[in-house]
């Protein structure tokens, strides 16, 4: 009974991976991620896309924040905001947020704030699903670890 | 940055247990990973770590500076903490001192130039590599850091402790031709642009200078049949 759940659970969070995989809101980069977690680091995974929820939601904030200031609109800072959203979008395989951020940066060189916007309001979009689908993806890593009789610790949250 | 330790190894102590299967000889490679991303410094971290290397993981060029010991012109290649860094790795874009100046700064050093500099780059830009290369750096990753580029790395610097051999500049010419040679970076085979600034900005597409695998025109950099005025690197 123990083994059918955990069949099942494992085929959800494949299902769930390769439709994200297909959706392209993940690439390659996160099945290398998920290739560094092993019995010395078994919660790698999860570190580090919370740091990156963590870093990213900072990001977000300062580029409303930016965009709100309508007299003077530092696009240079935007640009290092989303240059930085970027990198951490591409070193876990957030494949559509990264894309969201170029499209974005494009606008902010070219000091278009109404395309600015409209990028920002993608961009929010995009990472509010991104977040929900990881968070359910280890919500079901997490049931199918404790079915599995705890050989990993608690994830730690 | 406040509420995360700057040096990683500290966090790294508690992990001791964890990673009991790596070697801690003196023959265990010592690497300095420099990355204001947090989440980047997390990811290469474990990378170098599944590669069998101590860590220590700083925020900036500065940081990494006084860890070395060149801050406070004690010049020395020993951290304050008694190791010595056998590899420096990275990222290009950083604020304040970016990696590029980082470069400089450890390849001006007389006591610090011999240690092998790897720079990190999101941007796929070859007048970038070529300026980096030309300043010294041994290899030149394009972000996302996969295992296979930090496995490559670990080949150079092994190779290095075992021989002794002083890095020449006959590895930064070879990697400069248009010809491929089997070392020089897998990792920018994919179609590349021109920038034309040594800050961060995004890379300018142009149609013609994207189609160029030879030096791009478009920046100061010396024609490869020009000797470089320094061999001795």
């Amino acid at each position: 009974m123990l083994g059918f759940r955990a069949d099942r659970l494992r085929a959800d969070m494949n299902r769930l991976l390769a439709l994200l995989f297909h959706q392209g809101v993940l690439d390659e980069q996160f099945l290398q991620l998920q290739q560094l977690q092993d019995e010395s680091s078994p919660n790698f995974v999860s570190e580090v896309v919370n740091i990156y929820f963590q870093e990213s939601e900072r990001l977000l904030k300062n580029l409303r924040a930016l965009l709100i200031e309508r007299d003077l609109t530092d696009y240079k800072k935007m640009g290092n905001h989303l240059n930085q959203l970027m990198g951490s979008s591409s070193s876990i395989g957030a494949n559509r947020v990264r894309n969201v951020c170029i499209a974005f940066r494009a606008n902010s060189e070219q000091n278009n704030r109404a395309g600015c916007l409209r990028a920002l309001e993608v961009l929010e979009h995009e990472y509010c699903y991104l977040k929900s689908k990881l968070h359910e993806l280890f919500q079901i890593e997490q049931q199918r670890v404790l079915g599995a009789g705890v050989r990993y610790p608690m994830q730690q949250n | 940055m406040a509420r995360n330790p700057i040096f990683s190894r500290r966090r790294r102590s508690d992990q001791l247990d964890a990673l009991d299967r790596f070697p801690t000889s003196d023959s265990e490679v010592h690497v300095l990973a420099v990355d204001d991303s947090l989440v980047d410094r997390t990811v290469i971290e474990r990378l170098l770590r599944l590669t069998a290397c101590r860590v220590t993981a700083v925020d900036s060029g500065i940081r990494a500076l006084q860890y070395l010991g060149l801050q406070d012109e004690t010049n020395s290649q020993v951290g304050f903490d008694g190791l010595k860094v056998d590899m420096i790795i990275t990222d290009y874009c950083m604020p304040g001192m970016t990696g590029y100046e980082l470069l400089k700064k450890i390849k001006e050093s007389s006591t610090l130039r011999e240690i092998p500099v790897v720079i990190m780059s999101s941007e796929n830009v070859v007048a970038r590599i070529d300026r980096c290369l030309e300043e010294g750096a041994e290899d030149f990753i394009v972000k996302p850091v996969k295992l296979s580029d930090v496995k490559r790395l670990r080949e150079y610097m092994v190779g290095d402790e075992k021989t002794g051999n002083e890095r020449s500049g006959i590895n930064k010419r070879k990697l400069r031709e248009p010809c491929d040679q089997p070392s020089s970076s897998p990792s920018i085979s994919s179609p590349a642009s021109s920038d034309s600034s040594p800050s961060c900005p995004s890379p300018s597409s142009s149609p013609s200078d994207s189609l160029q695998s030879t030096p791009s025109s478009s920046e100061p950099s010396s024609p490869m049949s020009t000797p470089q005025s320094d061999g001795s690197k």
